[in-house]
């Protein structure tokens, strides 16, 4: 396609002709995505946008890493809606997470954030594909009602509608308005309320039980560092330099960022000093993690404006100090 | 209101249907579109079209932008999809990739197709991308008030050129032609017949499709340049019409009032977009070149 605006919203046409689609961009081309990301949110389209981040604002850093579209991906697009983002810190987590995110937009009928960095994109590493057979896919939940008793946004009782594609004589009606069940545009205080709500409401899962995260080192932990993306590969060599200092350091690494898995937070919270949370920004998913913690630890950004990725002995510091 | 008008007869049987009331959702009327806008007209085209074009309304799907034209896919019986302003045409570049059997037709304003997005415009027609694009051309922006369109002429009064428009406008067809358009032509609301004939040959086209159609916005555009109401334009359109199949379109530029040359311009044979990409693969891979399976049955 000619530009990012056209990629964005070209994935969500090829979606309701029926195939899965998804688009690939970094730094300038994901601010371009923003209004498609909220129309994909807004028609319940299942799609993936995978942006390998880079150093900004604007032009920034091309090709060199930094975390810093994490706020971005969650609000970048106006108004009320929920999305889901992933943080693979590898090759084969590329792999891996790619079906996932598919999967997820499946379920969840949203556009997913496959959110790398510039370090884990351009990273060459051994990956293990498995047979197509022993991929889990989750098949699009097309409707079995016919034409005429079929309502397009009609939730079940997970808050996901089924979906149709075109040319399966639905003549159905697609729209970025506020709309009824029908799809038909609908602006009233009603529909807008209860149909941004859904849109919200049916993520609560990822908050807790369908969060991912990988853990190590948690029971005996006083300090925990929360990091995702290359960054935990770096937290990964503090941790290891802050055990050997005899302090109990520990491993809460971010898979889903958004939703935030605030409920996992929340209970590590009260059993640690500290949090260590090391970004490749100047502050962004420390915020959730201070709101989940909710004072009950002390929380610590170890901050990175982009271009490399941290010292590990910066990390190290921050733990040991927050140990003290 | 006159005696005469009084006198028409109007004995419509109880049971009268207006033929076109099948592609249309009957369920969302009234309309938002003003008394006198050309919009509604060019929706009669289309639907007398999609009659006698005996196509499978299945298999029709309509992308709109946004505007007051943009309304029009939400009420098509159709697979319609209202989409975000000035991207219709990639939406339905999507559409159609992932569903080749569909007939994809963008319907859309003037300032959604050329402001916004004519640069999704030009790259579908130069990829020869088999979209049948309708514009209603009402050479402003008329659902945010009316403010200066690149299609509105020189001279024209608008709300963000209140003293008048002093840029120069595009001239759409020229522009279509151009770009790699497979068809283009041009008519007013007031040619209803050779509209609706003109969208009935673009549905049996292949390729990149251009119907320009000038209509009234009377509400915004034809009262702030005093221009009368939607009746006043008709006559208008009436006597400054010149039909020229075939006129070259450089020649073809709008005037705030000057003449209008309507008809077809361009009627041509371009390899499709699909023809392409199967043919270059086929060329550089041989009998390795499998057709993109699109279609997902199961996913
Ligand atoms: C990105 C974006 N910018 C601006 C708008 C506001 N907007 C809505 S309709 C419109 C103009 C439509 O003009 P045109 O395509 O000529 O349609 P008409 O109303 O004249 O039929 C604009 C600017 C919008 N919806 N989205
Ligand atoms: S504002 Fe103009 S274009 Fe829009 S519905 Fe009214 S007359 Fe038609
Ligand atoms: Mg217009």
């Amino acid at each position: 396609m000619e530009d990012e605006l056209a990629a964005s919203i070209t994935i969500q046409g090829a979606v309701w002709g029926g195939a899965k689609a998804f688009t690939v961009t970094s730094g300038p081309g994901f601010s371009l995505m923003m209004e498609h990301i909220g129309y994909a949110a807004m028609t319940e389209t299942p799609c993936v946008f995978v942006d390998v981040q880079r150093g900004g604002p604007s032009t920034g850093l091309p090709t060199l890493p930094a975390q810093a579209d994490m706020m971005q991906a969650r609000w970048g697009s106006h108004g009320d809606y929920g999305i889901i983002a992933l943080c693979p810190n590898s090759p084969q987590e590329c792999f891996d997470l790619a079906i996932t995110a598919f999967n997820l937009s499946e379920e969840f009928r949203v556009p997913v954030m496959l959110m790398l960095d510039e370090c884990v994109g351009h990273m060459t590493e051994k990956v293990i594909i498995p047979d197509a057979a022993a991929i889990d896919v989750y098949p699009r939940r097309f409707t079995h009602l016919p034409p005429g008793e079929f309502r397009l946004f009609e939730p079940r009782e997970d808050k996901v509608p089924d979906m149709v594609r075109a040319g399966d004589g639905y003549r159905f009606h697609v729209t970025g308005l506020t709309h009824d069940e029908r799809g038909y545009p609908s602006m009233n205080v009603d529909t807008q309320r209860s149909s941004v709500t859904r849109l919200l409401e049916k993520l609560q899962p990822f908050t807790g039980e369908r969060a991912l995260s990988e853990t190590a080192d948690l029971e005996d932990a006083e300090v925990v560092v929360v990091s995702y993306g290359i960054t935990s590969r770096v937290a990964q060599r503090a941790i290891d330099l802050a055990r050997q200092k005899g302090v109990r350091a520990g491993k809460f690494r971010i898979i889903s960022a958004w939703p935030f898995p605030e409920k996992h937070i929340a209970a590590l919270a009260p059993k640690v000093k500290a949090m260590v949370v090391p970004e490749l920004n100047l502050g962004q998913m420390v915020h959730e993690v201070e709101r989940a913690a909710a004072g009950r630890c002390k929380v610590r950004l170890v901050p990175h404006a982009g271009g490399t990725v941290h010292n590990p002995e910066a990390i190290l510091k921050a733990i040991l100090e927050a140990a003290e | 209101m006159s005696e005469q008008t009084l006198e028409i007869p109007c004995n419509i049987p109880a049971d009268a249907v207006n033929p076109v009331e099948p592609f249309l959702r009957m369920d969302r009327m009234p309309h938002i579109w003003c008394p006198g806008c050309g919009i509604g007209t060019t929706v009669n085209c289309f639907t007398r079209a999609l009659i006698d074009s005996h196509a499978n309304l299945d298999k029709v799907a309509i992308v709109s932008g946004i505007g007051c034209t943009g309304r029009v896919a939400g009420y098509a019986n159709l697979d319609s999809f209202h989409t975000t302003h000035g991207r219709a045409i990639p939406f339905a570049t999507g559409l159609k990739l992932a569903n080749p059997e569909l007939q994809v037709v963008v319907y859309s304003g003037d300032g959604d197709l050329f402001a916004i997005g004519g640069n999704h415009f030009i790259h579908a027609a130069r990829r020869n991308m088999d979209l049948k694009v309708i514009c209603v051309n009402n050479l402003t922006y008329a659902m945010t008030g009316g403010q200066t369109a690149p299609t509105t002429p020189s001279k024209v009064i608008s709300a963000t050129n209140p003293y008048g428009v002093f840029e120069p406008a595009f001239n759409l067809v020229a522009l279509a032609e151009a770009a790699g358009a497979s068809y283009v032509a041009r008519w007013t609301t007031f040619h209803v017949k050779q509209l609706s004939r003109s969208m009935e040959e673009v549905l049996r086209k292949k390729g990149f499709c251009f119907i320009e159609v000038i209509s009234p916005c009377p509400t915004l555009y034809q009262r702030r340049n005093k221009m009368g109401d939607g009746l006043d334009t008709m006559k208008y359109y009436k006597q400054a019409s010149k039909i020229r199949h075939g006129a070259p379109t450089a020649e073809c530029d709008l005037t705030k009032s000057g003449e209008i040359v309507v008809g077809k311009f361009v009627d041509r044979d371009r390899p499709s977009y699909f023809e392409m990409l199967n043919s270059q693969m086929t060329e550089t891979l041989g009998d390795r070149y499998a057709e993109p399976e699109v279609m997902c049955e199961q996913c």
